[in-house]
């Protein structure tokens, strides 16, 4: 209604007011627009960074700042990226469809099972094996780490469009009750998983452990003369982050070209008015299907390779509490800005695994006196919900917003308004 | 969004009733399969049978009183208020500590705030039965205050600004305030399960073979029974009551009506919060412990009873409240105690996808 009536600036006047036309960023805009192809420095360069990491940032000088001081040794540094690769894929589902999905962690986990599945020991009975680049021939199904990585993609995107179908079509709140719902049964059912009519399917809660690693076996190592390795080792953490990385990069190449996409402007659509969409023939449930299994794929791949970095799956590990961090990752950053999502993820994972910790060092070796024995694992829980109401009342919109997003928000759009009285 | 789906009138005539037939086959089957594993049990061991029943509708009011606040603020201003449940915690934590310490405490930190209540540690002591009752009395009382202070201030300092943002906004308020809550919790009483002594009288009312009813299991149905007879007179009878109705109807027909709008939805959230307090003191009491994490998922039991229910319908809430707790029971009494929480959530979603207007709840197009 308030489009109608309040008078609004011509759009050429509004974009002159809010850009300046002198200084470096006037001509770097001029530049840019010149060259289009300038822009991607900033990603390359970014990873190159991400890439060299282990080089100027685990060791070297700069190593007293960033692996000591920040404490982003090459463990967290893996754990920062496995979440940054799951808010990408969480940003598919909330950030551009507009679904807000708050069991994620259901996928992280049935992607971590695949692998328990299709790359241990647990079926001890069988005796399959598919490129298999484990030392010795061990009893249980063993197909290649890369195989598994897919098939958990793939399992995932089922198990995505057997939840989403029937509930997709609910509103926004209860959907987002759904989806909490199946979050907290899927791990229900992996701990209590280890008798289903005497059948052992997940091992209950004692857990998956002794997974198999990637690797890329004997021939190709040697071809590419030891660059690839064998076998994945567990001390030598590099080839893992790398691993890691080029799968981010794929999550987000593919996020950014589905973004503009025919199906991204239809999610897009869905997300700013269903009914609008819908009258346009966007086919919703198709759509949101569409959102919601590749949302999924994503967590599938982050739990397969994070399952078998760690080398022991347990239900526990599954909580509600991934499903929220991983959600407050992608609002911190920015719903539906990929560059927004990442820096949200980096930040939120890094405070999550050491950051508060060291922050609490820092308050305590700070603090002179005897009262400084402040552990801050107390209060991370209290953290990041303080985090998520203080983003929600004063920027609700993410730190790193996509125009349009930021946009929807200050019209107060999306989904139906909780009520317009301002009384 | 049903309407909105079938862009075409023939394709919505043609579609609706195969599913609609679909979904009252499958409905019917599980219902009847579930009766008559039921009557199985009943016949087997009516006195086990009993029991059980028992269990399930002492647990079940507990859920009821929760899941009353999930649908008063639901029904008046739409929102899933996940704090509650964490809400319904802090009031179990206060219950803990005026039986166990004397005193009503203010989580500040670094400090707690001491209150001493008159009524001291002898209470818990003596056999007095005045005295238990008395304790009894203060837990309920400060329980409730304490919650309803904490629902209110949530209200004011979370919700209210947030009120014409998209739905997304306040829920993921809400769920902020859930994990600070919880955060106070464990900074207050730490992360171990907190037990207390069991002050309600002890003793059997009946038994009868197996099956017994205690003056403990009686309590907890002695205390919710007049709140929920409260409730509704002030739902229904008094002019608050008159303007949450109104308000949850059509907020800006309310504020042009001259109802304050802001006070009735603080009313609103005093009223949950009270009755948290009350379910609070009432578990920890009944059950004489209670772990910081405790709220969330007894929250989510309770927020499915008020969805079974027919979410924004008092009645209905507490109908859900029971038969979510008759399920437990049954569940743990007669098959296997590991699978509650699967089942449990199993029939939220059944009811979100099949009903999503709950047994009670009128059938609205947006539900669906």
């Amino acid at each position: 209604v308030s489009n109608q009536v309040t008078p609004q600036a011509p759009p050429e006047e509004r974009q002159r007011r809010s850009l300046p036309t002198t200084g470096w960023r006037a001509s770097w805009r001029k530049f840019s627009r010149a060259h289009p192809r300038a822009k991607l420095i900033f990603p390359a360069l970014a990873v190159l960074l991400a890439f060299t990491y282990p080089w100027w940032g685990l060791e070297g000088p700069l190593s007293a700042i960033f692996n000591d001081g920040l404490g982003i040794d090459s463990d967290t540094l893996f754990n920062i990226s496995v979440y940054v690769m799951l808010a990408l894929g969480l940003n598919v589902v909330v950030g551009y469809a507009g679904l807000l999905d708050l069991g994620y962690v259901a996928f992280f986990a049935l992607g971590a099972y695949t692998l328990g599945w299709f790359g241990s020991g647990l079926f001890e009975t069988r005796d399959i094996h598919f490129l298999d680049t484990s030392a010795a021939r061990l009893p249980g199904i063993h197909l290649s780490f890369w195989v598994v990585v897919i098939l958990a993609g793939v399992i995932c995107a089922i198990a995505g469009i057997i939840i989403g179908w029937p509930t997709l079509r609910l509103r926004g709140d209860y959907l987002a009750i759904v989806t909490l719902g199946f979050g907290e049964i899927i791990p229900d059912v992996f701990r209590n998983g280890d008798d289903i009519h005497g059948f052992n399917l997940t091992n209950g809660v004692r857990g998956v452990t002794q997974m198999d690693r990637p690797g890329f076996g004997e021939s190709l190592s040697s071809a590419t003369g030891g660059v690839l390795p064998v076998r994945y080792d567990s001390l030598e953490l590099r080839p893992w982050y790398y691993t890691i990385l080029v799968m981010m990069l794929i999550t987000i190449f593919v996020n950014l070209r589905l973004r503009d996409s025919k199906m991204g402007r239809a999610w897009i659509a869905v997300r700013e008015d269903e009914i609008a969409a819908s009258a346009m023939g966007v086919p919703l449930m198709r759509t949101k299907l569409w959102a919601y299994a590749i949302g999924a794929i994503f967590g599938g791949f982050a739990g397969a390779i994070y399952g078998s970095f760690i080398n022991g799956i347990f239900p526990t590990s599954f909580s509600f509490q991934i499903s929220v961090i991983v959600l407050v990752m992608v609002i911190v950053g920015g719903m539906g800005n990929i560059w927004g999502v990442i820096a949200g993820a980096t930040l939120i994972s890094w405070l999550n695994f050491t950051g508060l910790d060291k922050i609490g060092d820092w308050i305590n070796s700070g603090i002179p006196g005897s009262s400084n024995d402040i552990t801050i694992a107390k209060y991370k829980i209290g953290v990041f919900g303080a985090l998520l109401v203080v983003m929600m009342l004063f920027r609700p919109e993410g730190l790193i917003p996509s125009a349009r997003r930021k946009a929807e928000f200050a019209e107060g759009e999306g989904q139906a308004t909780l009520y317009d009285a301002t009384a | 969004l049903a309407t909105a789906e079938s862009a075409s009138p023939e394709l919505a005539t043609r579609r609706l009733p195969v599913s609609q037939i679909l979904l009252w086959v499958f409905g019917t089957l599980i219902l009847l399969a579930v009766g008559i594993w039921l009557l199985r049990h009943a016949i087997d061991s009516p006195d086990r049978f009993l029991e059980v029943t028992l269990i399930g509708v002492t647990n079940g009011s507990i859920y009821a009183l929760v899941a009353l606040g999930y649908t008063l603020v639901y029904g008046i201003i739409e929102l899933i208020n996940f704090a509650h449940g964490d809400n319904f915690m802090l009031g179990t934590f206060q219950t803990n500590s005026i039986v166990n310490d004397g005193s009503f405490q203010i989580p500040l930190y670094p400090t707690t705030l001491v209150l001493s209540i008159p009524l001291g540690a002898a209470a818990v002591a003596t056999d007095s039965g005045i005295h238990r009752a008395y304790t009894i009395a203060m837990c309920l009382l400060f329980s409730m205050l304490f919650c309803m202070v904490i629902n209110v201030t949530i209200e004011r300092i979370g919700y209210k600004p947030l009120r014409n943002q998209p739905r997304l906004v306040p829920l993921i308020t809400a769920i902020g305030f859930s994990f600070i809550l919880q955060d106070i919790g464990l900074v207050w009483k730490g992360a171990g399960p907190q037990p207390l002594p069991n002050i309600l009288p002890k003793g059997d009312i009946f038994t009868w073979r197996e099956a017994s009813y205690g003056w403990n299991d009686f309590i907890v149905i002695a205390v919710t029974i007049p709140l929920l007879i409260a409730l509704t007179y002030l739902v229904r009878q008094t002019r608050s009551g008159k303007a949450m109705r109104a308000t949850a109807q059509d907020m800006d027909a309310s504020a042009m009506m001259g109802i304050n709008v802001d006070r009735t939805i603080s009313f609103t959230f005093a009223l949950g919060g009270a009755l948290a307090g009350a379910a609070g003191a009432i578990y920890a009491l009944y059950v004489g412990t209670s772990k910081f994490d405790l709220g969330f998922r007894l929250g989510l039991f309770a927020f499915t009873a008020a969805v079974l229910g027919g979410i924004g319908n008092l009645t209905g809430a507490v109908l859900g409240g029971v038969i979510l707790g008759l399920i437990q029971a049954y569940n743990e009494g007669f098959a296997d105690a590991r699978w509650t929480t699967t089942i449990i959530f199993g029939v939220l979603i059944l009811i979100l996808v099949f009903r999503p207007s709950g047994l009670l709840g009128e059938q609205v197009p947006e539900g669906q």
